[in-house]
């Protein structure tokens, strides 16, 4: 087994136990772990193609790395605020009660 | 212009402020709504007696001021006023009398709560009136015209929640509205013969020559000539206001009003429209005279029914036993005089017997007036009686009416005015008919006169309200003396030996006569006169009445002639017994009409109707509908169905992506890429 092949064997995992968490808890800061998950595997594969894959521009894979980070770190804290905001309303943060926006 | 003509429309229109005003006031103002009509009617006065100075600088003048109204058609309708002795003699009269009037109602109303109303409705009486005097339009006369008998509609039934007073304003509107249709019937023709209503318009008007000359020469097919034809149906309108024969039945009962209203209404003013309606038109009234073909006189007729209204007031009078029934049967009778006048061709005497009248009637109406208030609207005069003692200036002032109302030679207005009319109907070719009547109707009036004066102011008082009976205050009777000394005063404006009035009114200079000019007839009426009241006196006066309920000396003597004109000659039984079956008979078959013919087939087209209704209903739920409801019924299916999806459940939507996601790669990875 290349090593190519080790890592995308650790993010697909990777991706697949942060998916199983979003669909599957209903505490939404868990959900947010979980979609976390997934985008750390997401730039796994990036610097697994970058390190492995074909020679290309010096930090290609990096780059996208670093830019997914940073998105994520925003992205987290707009969540938190969300959690907070669902929190304030119904006294808990579980996912599936906060359903009250339905048509 | 002179200013009196320019200023003469204020003349009725200040009544009519004072009117407006007086409605605005609430029921407390009694001060403020008294004092604007009587400050209204002396200003009316004043201005009246500034347009007679003008008019009598040269009384041959029609002086006119003609405005356009509004544009009908290709013509206009055009509305104006007229300054003339006549109409300004008139505006004197009326202004004073209606002044006189008003001060004795602030007396004789005191006690009515509804004193704000009364002014409101009596200044809208004299504007009224005013405005038919100073008319130079047929229509703005007619305005007027309807708007007096408005009036008179209003203070008949003044009081009422008597239903007598209810009924007697209802009959007196009818009874003048059957007339009024005639004198509207008049104008239409008029106007569509000569496109024009203005009395006097430079050439134009329908009594000058040109205008009259033109019509003459049209004639109906019977040989009637078209004038004659119009100025019978104005006469109509005439009779209904004048109270003449067909048509008096409304004014013995419109006495149901206020004494004051009579009084101003019922006998000095309003019932002499009609007298001169004719005294205005007299030029186209009289035209006909000279057409020889024409088979009917209008005047002839006019005389006719003056001389039978005449007799049968005066004969009627004799019989009455209420205080106002018998002046106003006497109304009907003098105002059958001036319709004589008028009919014998003799305008002016018509219009002196007018003014002198309306000052001795008024007077008469206004003692009535003061008796009855002072015996507590006791007016029954078999209840009265004695009053000479206790009410002294009444006393004086009604003999004195009485005197001139009779025709006591000399003194009295009324004398000299009554000489005028049968001097006229004396020399009537035609027929000597209307002259005799006019003499009988001379010994009828004194005769009736003394009755009622003796009845009511001599012998023992016969009722507990006569007995208590007292003078009254000098607001009511201060006018009373002030129209007696009229009374007698003002017969002294038109005696042939200085026929002012006459010279005044025609406009041009009268040779003075001997004051005792056709000697023979004054001296005949002078011996009818004397006859009349001797037998009064003989009957009523040498042996008085002593209680309430003994025989009338006349009904002893004639029971059944007494009952026949106390019961006003059964008129206005004939009248229900005809005209009123007449009416129901008509009724009852509109009504049959109404209710069966034109009620059947608008049921029946409402049968139809409603039948084509059900019809499409029945489409409509069955058909049109079903389809329209289970489209609906399955787009609402739909929608439920598509919202079962949106639970709200941000796990589930995802869950959902990602279970598509798998089934679509799987697609594409076993599919085999495209």
């Amino acid at each position: 087994m290349s090593p190519l092949q080790l890592c995308l064997a650790f993010s697909s995992l990777l991706f697949a136990v942060g998916l199983t968490g979003a669909l599957a808890r209903s505490n939404s800061i868990l959900v947010l772990l979980g979609l976390e998950l997934m985008l750390t595997a997401g730039s796994v594969n990036f610097i697994a193609f970058w390190r492995f894959g074909p020679p290309a521009s010096p930090a290609t894979g990096v780059v996208f790395a670093i830019f997914a980070i940073a998105v994520a770190a925003a992205e987290t804290a707009v969540g938190l605020a969300l959690v907070i905001a669902v929190y304030r309303h119904q006294r808990n943060i579980r996912l599936p009660e906060a359903n009250r926006l339905k048509g | 212009m002179p200013p009196s003509l320019e200023t003469l429309w204020l003349v009725p229109a200040l009544p009519l402020l004072a009117a407006s005003l007086g409605a605005l006031t609430p029921r407390g103002g009694r001060r403020f709504s008294a004092g604007v009509a009587i400050a209204a009617m002396a200003g009316a006065l004043l201005l009246s007696c500034l347009a007679l100075r003008a008019a009598l600088l040269d009384p041959s003048a029609h002086l006119v001021h003609n405005f356009r109204w509004f544009d009908l058609g290709n013509g206009a309708v055009e509305l104006g006023w007229l300054l003339d002795p006549l109409s300004a003699l008139m505006c004197v009269m009326v202004s004073l009398v209606g002044l006189l009037i008003f001060i004795f109602s602030l007396g004789y109303m005191c006690e009515d709560e509804n004193f704000t109303r009364f002014f409101c409705f009596m200044s809208l009486f004299a504007a009224a009136m005013l405005g038919v005097v100073i008319a130079n339009s047929l229509l703005l006369l007619f305005i007027s015209w309807e708007l007096v008998g408005l009036a008179s509609y209003l203070l008949i039934g003044f009081w009422f929640h008597k239903p007598a007073a209810a009924a007697a304003a209802k009959k007196a509107f009818i009874t003048t509205r059957i007339g009024d249709l005639g004198l509207l019937l008049g104008l239409v023709w008029l106007y569509d013969s000569t496109g024009s209503l203005l009395l006097y318009d430079g050439g134009n008007g329908v009594l000058e020559a040109g205008v009259l000359g033109n019509l003459g020469t049209m004639a109906l097919a019977g040989g009637l000539a078209v004038p004659t034809a119009i100025s019978l149906l104005i006469f109509c309108g005439a009779a209904g206001k004048s109270g003449q024969f067909p048509l008096h039945v409304w004014l013995p009962d419109a006495m149901e009003g206020p004494t004051p209203v009579s009084a101003l209404i019922h006998a000095a003013t309003m019932v002499a429209a009609g007298v001169f309606l004719i005294a205005r038109v007299f030029p186209l009234i009289s035209y006909d005279q000279a057409l020889a073909a024409d088979p009917l006189h209008a005047l002839t007729v006019v005389a006719a029914i003056g001389a039978v209204t005449a007799l049968l007031g005066a004969a009627i009078a004799t019989a009455q036993s209420d205080l106002k029934r018998v002046l106003a049967f006497s109304t009907i009778s003098q105002l059958g005089y001036m319709m004589l006048a008028l009919g014998v061709g003799s305008w002016v005497a018509a219009i002196f017997h007018l003014l002198t009248h309306a000052f001795f009637k008024a007077l008469l109406f206004l003692a009535a007036g003061s008796v009855i208030h002072a015996a507590h609207h006791e007016q029954d005069i078999r209840r009265l009686g004695g009053l000479g003692r206790t009410m002294r200036t009444t006393y004086a002032t009604f003999a004195v009416g009485m005197m001139a109302l009779s025709g006591v030679p000399f003194l009295f207005s009324g004398f000299w005015s009554k000489e005028a009319v049968l001097h006229a109907a004396s020399e009537w070719a035609v027929s000597q008919l209307p002259l005799y009547a006019g003499l009988v109707g001379v010994v009828l009036t004194a005769f009736y006169m003394t009755r009622l004066l003796c009845e009511v102011f001599w012998g023992p008082a016969r009722s507990p309200e006569a007995a208590h009976a007292r003078e009254n205050t000098g607001v009511i009777t201060v006018p009373l003396v002030i129209l007696a000394i009229g009374s007698v005063g003002l017969g002294f404006l038109g005696t042939p030996a200085w026929p002012w009035l006459e010279s005044a009114l025609t406009g041009r200079p009268v040779a003075p006569r001997s004051l005792l000019e056709g000697g023979g007839l004054m001296a005949l009426s002078i011996v009818l006169v004397a006859a009349g009241l001797g037998a009064g006196w003989a009957l009523y006066g040498r042996k008085v009445r002593v209680s309430a309920d003994a025989k009338d000396p006349f009904s002893a003597a004639a029971p059944r002639l007494f009952g026949f004109l106390g019961a006003r000659m059964r008129l206005d039984e004939l009248y229900a017994a005809t005209l009123g079956r007449l009416n129901t008979l008509g009724a009852a078959l509109a009504d049959f009409m109404d209710r069966w013919v034109w009620g059947g087939a608008v049921g029946f087209l409402a049968l139809l109707g409603e039948f084509t209704g059900s019809v499409n209903s029945e489409v409509d739920e069955s058909g049109l509908n079903a389809g329209f409801n289970s489209a609906s019924e399955r787009i609402r299916g739909a929608g439920r169905a598509y919202s079962g999806a949106q639970s709200g459940d941000a796990q589930g939507y995802l869950r959902t992506v990602a279970v598509a996601f798998v089934v679509l790669a799987l697609l594409v990875l076993l599919g085999g890429g495209r």
